[in-house]
């Protein structure tokens, strides 16, 4: 493999091809759980090595699976190693594995993971889907951490537990901004990045699906 | 960059013999990584739980100090064994290894509750159940009650702290259940249960009062020292709260350990 064509693959999914905000995949996670950055932290990990893992099994395995039980083969894949993450957060990062509740568990169902293993993994050698895997997890991860740190900040002030905006409550100058604390507002923050990002780089912008044509009355349909 | 040579390989998997092979020996590694990572990592996961429960009993009885070791912390509570029917101390039972979920299992440590007077809905219970005690120069400050019950879709586990008095609540925790995050979820939000602080359990006829009521209680009618805002959102769970309130300070429960406690003071 060439160096190039690994950077590529690694790298693409950050701006160019983010899942997250070009493919709109992995919305429901970046919605729940990037209240604070230190839990959109965890589950950017968390998804980033089931990802990149997923991807390595599935493409090592490739040759052997039969195409008609493919999907429940990845399923099957994706949810042990959910488990496995699942429970080592909860013997080593129990109060953030008790912050992230459900959504540890639902990275089985995230399009993101099944999506590249179809995708990608299932179609490609051992190493570029591990690489594949890593670019498509640290894309999430950024923007679950740009979201995550936007959220935390505006919210409450903090950033990871640190006091960086001072609060009028404790004599500083910041009222924090209640609605950057629930889901609505990642939806706002999600489509801003979109804007920001579709603004920078035009080529990211989707053709219309409909045009409305406008019928003046003057017009003989 | 696509491989070539996958499509062939790929058609000849398809026979059924293959596709039985395929399924079968990739459940069995599967679960073999698993069960791997559960049976190992059990006892870090049983530690934290441990401490987590002492970290819950320290909240609700406000002793907890977030820069104090847990542990550390934890020698001032004393656990005994109550059993629950006579109200009387268990003696000679190591207090501290006893697990009442366990025990409520068991046919000769357990009992089957009857249906009629089952309001939180847990089918059974231990015969004896520990109680957290913890004293001070002039006493007894605080006596920490486990609590469960059935919410909506998941059973509630907490900690009810009252002070000496056996009536004023302290401060309430609910450490485990499994309700909808974001709605039932909020029994476990320290802001909420906050607000169950210098509630007041017994009426004067000495039945349980202390409820959840729907909505906001009304600060000036008489009741509100007997009522818990309701949990936006969790109807369901905010009943359940109040049933296992009801059942465990009621007479199933811990009703005739506090009135003996009471009585020895007085």
């Amino acid at each position: 493999m060439q160096q190039a064509e690994a950077e590529r693959i690694l790298l693409d999914p950050l701006v160019k091809n983010n899942p997250v905000i070009l493919q709109i995949l992995g919305i429901c996670p970046t919605l729940a759980v990037t209240t604070s950055l230190a839990t959109s932290l965890v589950m950017a990990a968390a998804l980033t090595s089931v990802l990149a893992l997923s991807n390595v099994f599935v493409s090592a395995i490739r040759h052997y699976v039969p195409t008609n039980i493919r999907i429940i083969v990845y399923m099957t894949i994706i949810a042990s190693l959910v488990i496995v993450v699942d429970q080592l957060l909860k013997a080593y990062a129990y109060e953030l594995s008790k912050q992230l509740s459900v959504f540890v568990g639902l990275i089985i169902t995230n399009c993101i993971v099944l999506g590249r293993a179809e995708a990608f993994a299932s179609k490609n050698p051992v190493l570029p889907s591990f690489l594949d895997g890593v670019g498509h997890g640290l894309g999430f991860s950024l923007i679950l951490m740009t979201v995550g740190t936007l959220r935390e900040l505006l919210g409450t002030g903090k950033l990871l537990g640190y006091q960086f905006l001072p609060l009028v409550r404790e004599g500083g100058w910041y009222e924090p901004n209640g609605l950057m604390l629930l889901a609505p507002a990642a939806f706002v923050i999600i489509g801003l990045l979109i804007w920001a990002v579709r603004s920078w780089k035009p080529e990211q912008i989707e053709k219309p699906q409909y045009l409305i044509r406008q019928v003046h009355r003057t017009e003989v349909l | 960059m696509p491989d070539e040579t996958n499509s062939a390989p790929q058609r000849a998997n398809d026979s059924m013999g293959k596709i039985l092979l395929v399924a079968v020996s990739l459940c069995v590694v599967c679960s073999i990584i698993v069960s791997t990572a559960a049976v190992a990592l059990r006892p870090l996961q049983e530690a934290n739980k441990t401490l987590e429960r002492k970290r819950n009993i320290l909240l609700a009885a406000g002793l907890y100090r977030e820069d104090e070791d847990i542990d550390s912390l934890f020698e001032q509570v004393e656990i005994r064994l109550v059993d629950l029917a006579s109200g009387e101390y268990v003696e000679g039972v190591d207090a501290t290894a006893y697990d009442q979920y366990k025990a409520a299992k068991a046919p000769d440590t357990g009992v089957a509750i009857p249906r009629d007077k089952d309001v939180a809905k847990i089918r059974r219970r231990a015969k004896d159940v520990p109680v957290y005690l913890v004293r001070d120069s002039t006493g007894l400050r605080s006596v920490i009650l486990p609590v469960h019950g059935y919410g909506l879709y998941s059973t509630l586990y907490g900690f009810i702290a009252l002070s000496r008095d056996g009536n004023t609540v302290q401060g309430m925790r609910v450490y485990e259940h499994g309700e909808t995050p974001g709605l039932g979820g909020e029994v476990d939000n320290p802001v909420w249960l906050d607000k169950w602080q210098n509630k007041l359990v017994y009426d004067e006829n000495g039945q349980v009062r202390l409820a959840v009521v729907k909505g906001v209680v009304d600060r000036d009618s008489p009741e509100a020292r007997y009522q818990v805002d309701g949990l936006a959102g969790a109807t369901m769970t905010s009943r359940g709260v109040t049933n296992l309130i009801r059942y465990w300070l009621g007479e199933e429960g811990f009703a005739s350990f506090l009135a003996k406690n009471r009585a020895e003071r007085s």
